[in-house]
């Protein structure tokens, strides 16, 4: 219960400052303003100025909104992919599961990471090219996830009543199978979530990701490098918004994992 | 409908096992656990594991159980053919309400009645909004068997439906079922309890090591056994006693 609140509160945070940015941020995120550069923490500006004269907390704002962006797309990709997959490997015959199954270890073996550094070289680098590479190597987490899940759930004995009740197949995945691994699923979108926001800002670190001057998290940190020995608060404010989602969305699996399944729940 | 099983074979489990269950008629089938007794009756549902095929004949009425197709079956199951399982606890879906899981076989086949109506004929009014973890054992139990009894099967198969219960919950669960199901329905209810098949039925089978040993009226098998396990059954059943 605790892992959830404060899960919920520091992805609420995040959440919140992306959706505030929509309407408001204390200064124009992008704009370079060189009389105000490398302004410490408090003064004018909250958070200070980066060596251009940009606004960080305006910018730590505007950047949580594609932090989130990146997050919900491939976490959706690989939600919308992964699940099916895994639910009909789990109930088909032995050798197409085993097949479905092979085929995900083999986009198991491709890092994610390199995999978007392939697309950004294909497509070219931005941030929705990012996301859907990041998404794709997510695909196996859920497949894995759900396949296990709707293994556990077609044999019991509920499941068996209805296919003694006539219930077809697909009628047993959507109405049985399910709503029984869904617990699994939420969590691990929340912790796949957490990977992608990680990822996102290691591709803009390495300039794969998000193209500047939309302000990105990662790239934040790329830029405060040359001057991180003068300057760590240049590092330190991404970094900690970073880890604040992150640890958010970690924390939100764990609590949500404890609320959700059914063994558990039923003891409440 | 008659139900009429020949030469059923499932691997080396089940062994040539023959019998016929009329329409309205109750029949027991006891052994021990492993002589094939649960294979039998998912042999009739068709509803083997994977690895495992069943060969003879099973008609019910003119038709070929066994020759059929899965989509065919799956229109067969829940409408002519109901089965209730063993475990209450792991029988009913856990995220799915009451209401919504005992209507479902009727919405399937075509036949809507309501969740109140279906839930009040095995005593569990105003119960269709609950989940089935708030429900206890027994209760569960009633719902499993108001699932099964919907759309008044030809066939109802009972694989140890009082098994996981208290005695008292038991009695229960039988008089319900003896009461709930209709003159024309045929019952082939799966049980290594003798007492219960003493209350339950006019014929019975003994099965031993997926083989049919004895068969009989109730009342001739168990007083006068024929066959040697039949007695040995009856000695280790505390059946005299509770007389």
């Amino acid at each position: 219960m605790r892992n959830l609140v404060i899960g919920g509160v520091l992805v609420g945070l995040v959440v919140l400052a992306a959706v505030l940015s929509f309407f408001w941020t204390p200064f124009d995120p992008v704009k370079v303003d060189a009389a105000h550069r490398l302004l410490g923490f408090g003064g004018s500006n909250l958070f200070g100025t980066d060596k251009f004269g940009r606004d960080l907390l305006s910018q730590i704002m505007v950047g949580a909104r594609t932090t989130l962006y990146v997050g919900v797309v491939a976490v959706g990709i690989a939600a919308v992919i992964g699940t099916p997959l895994g639910i009909l490997a789990g109930m088909s015959p032995r050798w197409l599961g085993e097949f479905v199954m092979r085929v995900n270890d083999l986009v198991l073996a491709f890092p994610a990471l390199l995999l978007a550094i392939m697309f950004g070289a294909v497509f070219g680098a931005d941030t929705l090219t990012a996301m859907v590479a990041i998404g794709i190597a997510t695909i196996p987490s859920f497949a894995r996830i759900a396949r296990s899940g709707t293994l556990q759930v077609m044999s019991t004995e509920f499941v068996l009543a209805a296919r003694a009740g006539g219930r077809s197949r697909l009628t047993i995945a959507v109405r049985h199978v399910l709503p029984n691994i869904s617990g699994l699923l939420i969590v691990q979108a929340s912790v796949s979530f957490a990977i992608a926001v990680l990822a996102e800002a290691a591709l803009s670190f390495l300039g794969f990701g998000t193209r500047p001057p939309t302000p990105s998290w990662g790239r934040m940190l790329q830029e405060s490098q040359e001057l991180l020995t003068v300057q760590p608060r240049l590092a330190l404010v991404p970094g900690i918004a970073i880890a604040v989602a992150v640890l958010g969305f970690n924390l939100l699996g764990d609590g949500l994992r404890d609320r959700l399944d059914p063994r558990l729940a039923a003891k409440v | 409908m008659t139900l009429s099983v020949s030469g059923l074979t499932v691997a080396s489990l089940v062994r040539d096992v023959s019998f016929e269950i009329g329409a309205g008629e109750r029949v027991g089938l006891i052994g021990e656990s492993g002589s094939g007794k649960s294979l039998t009756a998912l042999s009739i549902m068709g509803l083997l594991p994977e690895e495992l095929r069943a060969s003879g004949s099973i008609r019910l009425g003119e038709r070929e159980l066994l020759e059929m197709s899965e989509k065919d079956l799956s229109r067969l199951r829940g409408d002519e053919l109901a089965m209730v399982f063993q475990e209450p606890m792991t029988a009913l879906n856990p995220a799915m309400r009451v209401g919504r899981q005992v209507t479902e076989p009727g919405r399937i086949h075509g036949r809507r009645r309501s969740a109140d109506e279906l839930l009040d004929a095995v005593g569990l009014p105003g119960t269709a909004r609950a989940y089935p973890h708030q429900l206890s054992g027994g209760q569960r139990q009633r719902v499993v068997l108001a699932m099964a009894l919907a759309n008044e099967p030809s066939l109802l198969i009972c694989d140890e439906p009082t098994t996981a219960l208290d005695v008292t919950v038991q009695a229960q669960i039988l008089t319900l079922i003896k009461s709930a199901l209709s003159r024309e329905s045929a019952l082939l209810f799966i049980t290594h309890d003798l007492a219960v098949v003493a209350s339950v039925c006019e014929r019975v089978l003994v099965m031993l090591d997926g083989e049919i040993v004895e068969a009989g009226s109730t009342r001739e098998v168990l007083t006068s056994p024929k066959h040697e396990y039949t007695r040995k059954l009856l000695d280790a059943s505390d059946l005299e006693a509770r007389r």
